[in-house]
């Protein structure tokens, strides 16, 4: 298996606060990772650097063989291939379910609109909406918005799937629908890097776990060694709280 | 004596006397101009009505009296002594000063004849503006070329009419045809000169016609320069920004007038010698850049208003910074805004006026016009109230099509 994202050292400020500290980390195709630790510890800023929604200022970040720097073309065509799904979901509200999905393969792929239509069909039936395809997203639960948010990502047949914290957001009774779709979407063989507080998501697909706290990563494990024997007190500490 | 439920009817019929009492001295002293109440002292006999009136709603003043009409009337008009007297003083209000402006319209208006003398009413004499009504649409413009204005405005309404009826792959070709294309033939068959069309110079453009001219086109323009400086106003370059935000607080910082003068007397001495640029075209480029100085603040708040998730859903979608905001944030914002859009359009159609400070005369500067003419002199009432009126009917139909716009582009639950 060869790898895909390659993180060397690297450091973040927002201003004075540190919010990584010389992260480093690899991903390998079809690897599943699930970052988890208490809120503040840089696990959003972490994968937020991966597509450049947040600037890192020391270090290397490499996806997919180019390096994250300031040139816009490469972040594009980088940001093209990594799917992300977010908290608050971000569908357009503006258009239709459908059209949130082909517009940025329209636009971006410069992909004919029938055949966009037709991958996004697709995607919406992998995660069970497409009989949704016509509405506006204001007129969907919150769970049928995440898995629509899932859907749009997946249009762009991405090489990387990013979750920040997709399952916050939404009604206990919503989160297995969404968790499903992100399971079925693993087994489909998919890179994935996860942030989220679902332990139990995390057994099933997780192949291996990352604990951060402050800025660091403070362990990183596979997921039974993760679960059944952490090192650190820390992990220890915060597996203890939230199982 | 507090009105109860259990002598209903003797309390209503109680009230209702005094009501009418009130409604009758109201009537006969504005229609047979009787004053039954004025052996009262003056100031009594004056507010009589009004206090009779409170007097009767207080006693029909029954909560739950079961009948729907009472209930209803007492919800929505009296529920208060301080309602009822703000109810009376309203209705008063109406009868008395409603006939009078209908007469002054309608009854007592002379419509009839060709001179001022033939007004013999004491009503409006719209004979004014039925004689000047030619020249309160078109200006100076002379009389035999007027065909072309004619033309040229029903060649742009048929095609803006059309644009709501055909197919959408057609209709992005209209539009781009209206936008490029047709200003360019709608002035050309206007100011003419070539094609065998007489040149009609712009001094000569006038009255309604020059009211549609210069709204249309500083509407059509001042929309994208406000969007790209909204735009550059939140530029991450600061060379942008800046120069964005000095444009805007430059030009929003002077009153339009003093722009308009400015466009007419100092620009010309910056053109190199023997340059000549149209007045109206100077006019035209003025009031553009001002309207468009504050249809960029407008936007700029509704870009603010937008949710941070939105840009970077678009970016993590690989879009760059023109396709993320033409296809994302842009659609967004400008609904968001179109209140604001519609409040800036409004407000310079209702600026128009003032470019009669560079001499040239659009609708309520013919009606300035007219009114000095000694022919016609004192007329300025009748002029100043169909000017309003034109400019209201343009104003209102505006505001109802952008809250059309609205409902239609909602796409809540």
């Amino acid at each position: 298996m060869s790898k895909i994202i390659e993180l060397k050292n690297v450091n973040k400020w927002f201003d004075k606060f540190q919010a990584l500290k010389d992260v480093s980390l690899e991903v390998n195709q079809q690897e599943k990772i699930v970052i988890c630790g208490p809120s503040g510890s840089g696990k959003s800023t972490l994968i937020r650097c991966i597509n450049r929604l947040e600037e890192h200022q020391e270090g290397e970040i490499i996806v997919d063989g180019k390096e994250i720097s300031d040139n816009t073309k490469d972040i594009e065509q980088i940001r093209a291939e990594v799917g992300m799904v977010f908290q608050q979901f971000n569908l357009f509200p503006h258009l239709s379910i459908l059209d949130n999905c082909t517009l940025a393969p329209i636009w971006v792929k410069k992909l004919p609109k029938k055949q966009a239509e037709e991958i996004a069909m697709r995607n919406l039936e992998k995660v069970q909406i497409a009989d949704q395809a016509k509405k506006f997203p204001g007129q969907l639960s919150g769970g049928q918005q995440q898995r629509s948010a899932l859907a749009r990502a997946l249009c762009m047949e991405p090489k990387i799937m990013l979750f920040d914290e997709p399952t916050s957001a939404l009604d206990p009774e919503m989160i297995k629908e969404v968790l499903d779709s992100m399971v079925d979407l693993a087994k489909a063989g998919m890179t994935m890097i996860v942030v989220t507080h679902e332990m139990g998501f995390a057994k099933e697909v997780a192949d291996n776990m990352i604990f951060m706290d402050e800025g660091r990563i403070v362990e990183k494990a596979k997921t039974k060694d993760f679960f059944d024997n952490p090192q650190s007190d820390r992990t220890k500490l915060f597996l203890s709280q939230i199982l | 004596m507090k009105p109860s439920k259990e002598n209903l009817t003797s309390f209503v019929i109680f009230g209702g006397f005094f009501i009418f009492i009130s409604f009758l001295d109201v009537l006969l002293n504005t229609f047979l101009n009787l004053n039954f109440t004025g052996f009262l002292p003056s100031k009594l006999s004056y507010f009589a009505p009004l206090i009779l009136g409170t007097i009767g709603l207080y006693f029909i003043r029954i909560e739950f009296s079961g009948n729907k009409l009472l209930d209803k009337i007492n919800t929505n008009f009296n529920s208060t002594n301080f309602n009822a007297i703000l109810t009376l003083i309203v209705i008063f209000t109406l009868i008395k000063y409603i006939p009078p402006i209908l007469n002054w319209f309608f009854f007592d208006a002379n419509f009839s004849g060709n001179s001022k003398e033939d007004c013999t009413g004491s009503g409006a004499c719209w004979v004014f503006v039925k004689v000047w009504f030619n020249r309160f649409v078109y200006g100076m413009y002379p009389d035999a070329e007027q065909w072309r204005i004619n033309s040229a405005f029903i060649l742009l309404f048929s095609l803006v009419g059309a644009s709501f009826f055909v197919p959408l792959k057609i209709k992005k070709y209209l539009l781009i045809f209206l936008l490029f294309v047709y200003p360019i033939i709608g002035l050309k068959l206007i100011s003419g000169g070539d094609f065998g069309l007489k040149y009609v110079e712009t001094g000569a453009w006038g009255g309604l016609s020059l009211t549609f001219i210069v709204s249309a086109f500083a509407l059509i323009l001042c929309f994208p320069i406000g969007m790209f400086l909204a735009l550059g106003r939140r530029s991450s370059l600061p060379a942008i920004r800046y120069t964005s935000i000095g444009f805007i607080e430059l030009w929003r910082g002077v009153p339009l007038i003093t722009v308009l003068f400015m466009s007419a007397v100092m620009f010309p001495m910056f053109l190199p010698d023997g340059t000549y640029v149209d007045k109206l075209i100077r006019v035209l480029i003025a009031i553009t850049l001002f309207e468009a100085a504050y249809m960029a603040e407008v936007i700029r708040g509704g870009l603010q208003a937008l949710p941070k998730g939105q840009y970077e859903a678009a970016k993590s979608l690989g879009m760059g910074y023109w396709r993320m905001h033409f296809l994302i944030i842009l659609p967004q914002a400008l609904k968001l805004v179109i209140p604001g859009i519609a409040n800036t359009f409004l407000a310079l159609v209702k600026d128009t006026p003032l470019i009669f400070v560079v001499g040239l005369l659009e609708l309520a500067g013919m009606v300035n016009l007219a009114k000095t003419n000694p022919k016609w002199l004192g007329m300025a009432m009748e002029g100043y109230v169909f000017a309003g009126l034109v400019f209201w009917i343009i104003c209102y139909a505006m505001s109802r099509y952008s809250q059309n716009l609205e409902k239609k582009l909602s796409t809540e639950r």
